[in-house]
């Protein structure tokens, strides 16, 4: 299937990531700005080291709008980064693909050392506009969107009307249940208590869970993430730059795509989207075995999100998620698979893939703090949710 | 209320407008004889170029559903309903649509349902109702 994993001579040798604010009083620049700064500091580079940026989704639709105000043009300007290669984009692989991109940049030989990062200002948006973030913003009048201009007719407004229904899907096929799911939330919110920037911090129980409103059936408030204002940001380098750099490098032993299912949010199986062809992909292209991950850091932008993706990344049967998280211990941070140890999206705040990568980095490196694993070597990433997906097995080496 | 409309193109026409004659149309591939959503001028199945817009009879599956409750614009009225349908002419021929003309709280995974259209301006959205 593949004959060259080129992944493996790619190493994370810093990260960084600003205030995360609901809302933040800094501008989105200034948010990337300090990001950037402290990732590329945290490498033991200075900017003319920096011979590559990559991001997703990018200058997003060029208008500064809330879901990715900063591309790489704008931060490559403003840091004054003298490159050999950049880009961004939102097509490809969902919110890993600047991660991905960056990689395929240092193996092809563009690239020694690659700035990745993703910003987000979703909560200054909602100051001012509740619906700053709804579907039908994105085309002033009629939709021409591609993809888009099928559901938004429907009244559908955000994307948790279609998880929402392969939520449903999943409890009826398989009898998952609201107390099952509710598990991932209450663990989430349980990690952001020890993490000291996430944005709600006070224990959620499941009576809790199951008497917040319904936003779509059978999803509640707490299923869904919290907008936040954000930068994240981390370092690529080329093998043999890495290992003169202060921290032990990060391996990215395998890279997961969703290659193969249409770009469609209801024309993709409804009960795993496409985490099981992006796990299938990751797992081809490295030795290790799900068995031997310490940690998962799982897109949470929905709770049934991260079900999905641990089913699909191969930590549980198809199905089986439901029963796998039963009660939350094996979850959470004292059990055999601690998941968004630093309360993901749905406490720490919706930083939007890259904050799953800074937190398997966080924990590799032993920098959790109060939250710290006691053993964390491998670290699986997915983020994406319906057609959108990708993953990243880490190991710190 | 007002709905979201979409752009019509040459491509997705034939979907949009089939209801002003009561029709909801959708694509078939003439060469392998399978039909497929969203519409558009190649088989992506066979790569036939010999494909078009025909006739379905309207009559389907709940695949899923969910019953939205959050007022995301003000004028919105909630709560309602978005489903998947599969149409009975081929497993897995399916799309997003609203389920209307029947409780929200009485909608269900199986139910057996049928279209109808509503129309704004040049588009008659295909929604369903529960089959008689």
């Amino acid at each position: 299937m593949f004959d060259r994993v080129f992944e493996k001579d790619v190493k994370i040798t810093g990260i960084g990531q600003s205030e995360v604010g609901r809302p933040s009083l800094k501008s989105p620049l200034r948010l990337t700005v300090d990001a950037c700064l402290e990732a590329i500091s945290d490498a033991g580079l200075t900017c003319d080291d920096i011979d590559g940026v990559a991001c997703w989704p990018g200058d997003h639709n060029n208008n500064g709008d809330s879901f990715s105000p900063i591309g790489s043009h704008a931060a490559k300007t403003a840091l004054g980064l003298n490159v050999n290669w950049y880009g961004g984009g939102y097509e490809g692989p969902g919110p890993l693909g600047g991660v991905i991109a960056g990689a395929m940049a240092i193996a092809s030989g563009l690239c020694r050392n690659v700035l990745v990062f993703r910003t987000i200002s979703e909560a200054s948006a909602r100051q001012t506009s509740r619906t700053s973030n709804s579907l039908h913003s994105k085309t002033p009048g009629r939709d021409g969107s591609y993809m888009w201009r099928w559901y938004t007719p429907y009244n559908v407004f955000s994307a948790v009307s279609m998880v929402a229904m392969y939520a449903q899907r999943h409890f009826h096929e398989f009898g998952t249940t609201s107390e099952q799911l509710g598990q991932i939330p209450i663990v989430c919110r349980a990690n952001a208590a020890l993490n000291p920037k996430a944005i709600y911090r006070d224990p959620i129980t499941i009576e809790d869970y199951l008497a917040s409103r319904f936003i779509s059936t059978p999803l509640r408030m707490y299923d869904c993430d919290v907008h936040c204002d954000a930068s994240t940001a981390l370092i690529l380098s080329r093998a043999d730059v890495a290992r003169d750099l202060p921290h032990p490098p990060i391996r990215i032993e395998a890279i997961g795509a969703a290659l193969n299912s249409p770009f469609s949010w209801d024309q993709i199986p409804l009960t795993r989207m496409v985490t099981a062809e992006v796990g299938s992909m990751m797992w081809a292209r490295t030795d290790l075995k799900p068995s031997d991950v310490d940690t998962v850091q799982l897109y949470d932008g929905f709770s049934i999100l991260t079900l999905m993706w641990l089913e699909g990344l191969g930590f549980c049967p198809h199905g089986e998620g439901g029963r796998f998280i039963e009660g939350g211990s094996r979850i959470s941070l004292s059990g055999e698979l601690p998941l968004n140890t630093n309360g993901g999206q749905l406490s720490g705040g919706r930083t939007h893939g890259l904050g799953y990568v800074h937190e398997a980095c966080t924990q590799l490196w032993g920098r959790g703090g109060a939250r710290q694993l006691k053993k964390a070597n491998v670290a699986a990433v997915g983020a994406g949710g319906g057609p959108l997906g990708g993953s990243l097995l880490l190991v710190r080496e | 209320m007002n709905r979201k409309l979409p752009m019509l193109t040459q491509d997705n026409r034939s979907f949009w407008s089939g209801g002003a004659e009561g029709r909801l149309n959708i694509h078939r591939c003439a060469t392998c004889g399978s039909w497929f959503h969203p519409s558009a001028p190649v088989c992506p199945r066979c790569r036939s170029l010999d494909v078009g817009a025909h006739p379905v009879s309207g009559r389907g599956r709940v695949v899923s559903f969910t019953i939205n409750h959050q007022r995301w614009v003000p004028e919105l009225e909630c709560p309602y309903v978005v489903a998947i349908v599969e149409l009975e002419e081929q497993a897995g021929l399916r799309f997003l649509t609203n389920i209307v003309g029947t409780p929200p709280e009485e909608v269900s995974i199986g139910m057996e349902v049928r279209v109808v259209f509503e129309q704004h301006e040049d588009v008659w959205i295909p929604m369903f109702e529960r089959a008689a």
